[in-house]
């Protein structure tokens, strides 16, 4: 027992899911990996999903209202997630802080502290722009209430703060509060981009590294959050109308005589298609950019045939064939752009083509991070990479199935209680 | 500030604010560049020292010292190395790191394992190698399950000295 | 060099020389460069000499806290076959710990290679270790500042301010990096700075029974290690990569990655 607690401890980590062919190296094992590819996936979310709030914002497309402020809120939910994957991946999470104390310039990643956090304050600025009015409400209708309960006091003292003390809701104020809405999201178009595109130049920068080293990485990087944060916020969107129009209707036959408060039902499905009709126009072109990028990078390589491309070959061609050909390019993005170029298009199938390119877009960080592993640097030899399933241990855990899960469901946890503060589906008068 | 506008900046800026301080306390003064400038050597100055500091483990027995402080104990064992053989190997090679041996560790181990020798011994055909020079056996068929010094003297491995 | 520099080092060599647990006979480049200012450490291995022993590496990993058990190394021996049927084969079991125990070639996932020993064209063994560049981008990428070149051209890591990120690890175009087991921050090669310092050569330097590994001040042209890279037909790994490695290697053919 005691022998296998020291064996245990003796682990190198990366060696738990590596299995190592012909000629490796001794050091290399696949030290990146589920929780990096979660990690500019995850920021490909919340870059997206800003994006497309700003498609309403800056360019005033007065269709997207609603699923502008969604995706709003939605893409605040996901921004601590973005950090999520890269936490559970340090070796030593404590000292993350690290990144932000002694920033190291000439690194890629160095500047994630500050980026991160420079977007955080926009995102957070424009929602409090967006729900200034609705804080003020809040807080006159709990602050009129004669009797309160200890959560409600609570409420109160909690929409005070949020409101900064700036109580004024005159149209004047409110007109004010539209500009600079539209200013901090037309900043965080740029920093948005400037998130994702340098998650893509961490891995494009890595000279060492014969996949990942070239110029188009974080273009393609951004392209393909584009996508995928539009692809989910679809997907969400239409997911919570449903429920809503579901509950619409359970409330309309509850109370036949006025269904007061909860929208109407047909309304809200014509206003629901128009919008994921639009939105997955946009949808459309990205991926035509993003997918083109990634082909041009891929016979680029085949046409020059550098030192490396005979490894890259077999990786490429042979061994992940499956994974790029079949599931990234096949199932995950020239399936859903069929699915949506077919004429005819519903919601429901704009829905499940959206799905198709969540997955397209997650095999695509998938291949970049463990495809760029799967090869030695001696060129001689292969490596592959095993998902820890049942975790055996914490970094079994972090690094595995379960730990990835986790990334995954937060954003959608944290929705719940950013809503609560911030309602998505407020109806009213918006900017 | 008479436009509510601001606030959130004022937010900002008080993080900000509150992150440098922070800083202040939580980062050691000596952090900075040396020689090679910001992007390759921007570092904590003390940890130069705490590497300095390490334990030495390996006394030196090998190279141009050879065995020379072992000698004040071990003179018959010195003695008896074939300058030419394994004269050329360290003490502590074989041995393991001597440490601060006499005191800690008292004795260091003696490696009769086959294993040991295999290092050098297994024979390969390997021409171009230096390693064409060095007497080579086949472990599976020279004399398996018996330890090499059963009749070689590692110290004095020459065959014509060789006890039978 | 200045007259008072060359009292100094002339006075470290005495006072070296008086020291009886390191009585030198001879003059002993190290001592007197470990107060010298212009030192710039490089290392210089000889392909040649190398016999597969693994020594090296053993002395390597005891030397510098690195458990013998973990599949990772800061040096390691590779072996390079050739045979003439035109196959190439390369392995390096356990980074060689134990040495070449075994004439047939690891192949990894548990099969072996058995090359017959008429068909073996070229063979030979080439040690590896961090190259210590120039322009490490090991040091470039760091996040944190917390690995970095030193001075005399030693890369080092800090174990209290490493994030564990593993970005140095994948920037290394020689796979010198690693996580240590233990301490859970990279780890690499530290050219034993703790001994070069104290005019000790690196553990795995001490422990090749065959000169095929040597360290110098490449700063100082009396250096018999310097005069040597100096002199001979010596190459670098990977040069394409821009990192100006500073280990030298005597007999490398092109295949050597």
């Amino acid at each position: 027992m005691i022998e296998q607690l020291a064996q245990q401890a003796m682990a190198v980590p990366g060696e738990a899911w590596t299995t190592k062919e012909l000629f490796v190296l001794p050091n290399e094992y696949i030290y990146w990996s589920i929780q990096i590819v979660m990690y500019p996936f995850m920021t490909g979310l919340v870059a997206g999903a800003f994006v497309l709030s700003s498609l309403y914002h800056v360019f005033g497309v007065q269709r997207l209202r609603d699923i502008a402020r969604f995706s709003l809120v939605f893409s605040f939910a996901l921004l601590p997630v973005a950090m999520m994957p890269l936490l559970l991946h340090l070796q030593q999470p404590l000292r993350g802080i690290n990144v932000l104390m002694t920033p190291h310039f000439t690194s890629a990643i160095s500047a994630f502290g500050i980026v991160f956090l420079t977007y955080g304050s926009i995102v957070a600025s424009e929602l409090w722009f967006v729900y200034r009015r609705h804080f003020v409400l809040t807080v006159r209708e709990l602050a009129a209430r004669k009797e309160r309960s200890g959560f409600a006091g609570f409420r109160l003292l909690f929409f005070k703060i949020l409101t900064l003390g700036a109580m004024d809701i005159s149209p004047a104020a409110l007109d004010k509060d539209h500009q600079a809405c539209k200013i901090m999201a037309a900043i965080g178009i740029p920093v948005a981009c400037f998130l994702h595109g340098y998650a893509g130049f961490i891995f494009g920068s890595v000279k060492a590294n014969a996949l990942w080293m070239t110029p188009l990485m974080p273009v393609i990087f951004i392209c393909s959050a584009i996508v995928s944060g539009i692809a989910l916020c679809i997907l969400s969107y239409v997911v919570i109308q449903a429920i809503r129009r579901l509950r619409a209707r359970r409330e309309m036959t509850a109370r036949p005589a006025g269904a007061g408060g909860a929208p109407a039902v047909e309304g809200l499905q014509e206003a629901t298609r128009q919008e994921v009709m639009l939105v997955s126009n946009y949808l459309l072109y990205f991926m035509i950019a993003a997918i083109s990028l990634e082909i041009l990078d891929l016979i680029f390589r085949g046409y020059t045939q550098v030192k490396s491309w005979d490894i890259l070959r077999q990786v490429i061609m042979e061994r992940d064939f499956t994974k790029i050909f079949i599931l990234q390019y096949g199932i995950g993005n020239l399936l859903p752009f069929v699915m949506m170029i077919l004429p005819g298009r519903t919601v429901r199938r704009t829905a499940a083509a959206s799905c198709l390119v969540l997955f397209g877009v997650f095999m695509m960080r998938w291949n970049v991070v463990i495809g760029g592993q799967a090869f030695s640097l001696s060129f001689a030899g292969f490596m592959d990479y095993h998902l820890p399933i049942i975790p055996h241990n914490i970094e079994t855990f972090k690094e595995g199935l379960f730990g990835a899960l986790l990334v995954i469901i937060t954003p959608f946890v944290l929705f719940y209680f950013i809503n609560k503060i911030m309602p998505a589906f407020l109806k009213e008068e918006a900017h | 500030m008479k436009n509510h506008v601001w606030r959130p900046l004022s937010v900002a800026l008080a993080l900000v604010a509150a992150i440098l301080l922070f800083r202040y306390f939580y980062v050691p003064k000596d952090f900075g560049s040396g020689k090679y400038g910001f992007m390759y050597s921007y570092h904590r100055q003390a940890d130069e020292e705490q590497w300095k500091n390490m334990p030495v483990r390996y006394q030196n027995t090998g190279g141009q010292q050879m065995h020379e402080s072992c000698r004040e104990c071990h003179a018959e064992e010195v003695a008896g190395r074939t300058k030419e053989l394994h004269g050329i190997i360290a003490c502590e090679d074989c041995h393991g790191p001597a440490r601060n041996h006499p005191d800690d560790p008292e004795t260091l181990p003696v490696d009769r394992g086959r294993d040991l020798c295999l290092r050098c011994h297994t024979s390969l055909s390997y021409i171009t190698s230096d390693r064409k020079r060095i007497p080579g056996i086949d472990a599976k068929e020279h004399n398996p399950g018996s330890e090499c010094v059963e009749c070689h003297n590692p110290h004095n491995p020459r065959l014509e000295d060789m006890q039978r | 060099m200045n007259r008072r520099d060359f009292l100094k080092g002339t006075i470290v060599v005495i006072a070296g020389a008086a020291v009886p647990l390191s009585s030198l006979e001879f003059f002993d480049p190290c001592e007197v460069l470990a107060v010298n200012p212009g030192i710039h450490w490089a290392f210089l291995v000889d392909t040649y000499k190398c016999v597969g022993c693994g020594f090296c590496v053993k002395a390597c990993k005891l030397e510098n806290d690195v458990p013998l058990e973990a599949k990772v190394t800061r040096t390691w021996v590779e072996r390079y076959v050739y045979t003439r049927d035109g196959h190439q084969y390369v392995d390096s079991p356990d980074g060689a710990l134990q040495g070449f125990p075994e004439p047939r070639i690891d192949m990894g996932l548990g099969e072996f290679k058995e090359i017959e020993p008429d068909n073996v064209g070229k063979a030979f063994f080439v040690p590896k270790l961090c190259n210590h560049c120039d322009t490490p981008p090991c040091t470039q990428v760091c996040p944190v500042g917390a690995t970095y070149k030193n001075d005399e051209g030693v890369v080092l890591v800090d174990r209290s301010w490493c994030i564990g990120c593993g970005y140095c690890i994948m920037a290394c175009p020689y796979g010198a990096r690693y996580f240590h087991p233990v301490y859970k921050v990279a780890d690499k090669c530290t050219l034993c700075y703790h001994r070069i310092t104290k005019g000790l050569p690196p553990a795995c330097v001490e422990a090749c029974p065959f000169g095929a590994r040597k360290i110098c001040n490449i700063q100082d042209s009396n250096d018999p290690v310097t005069r040597l890279i100096l002199s001979e037909r010596v190459g670098i790994l990977k040069e394409e990569f821009g990192t100006r490695p500073q280990a030298f290697y005597i007999g490398l053919t092109a295949e050597v990655r």
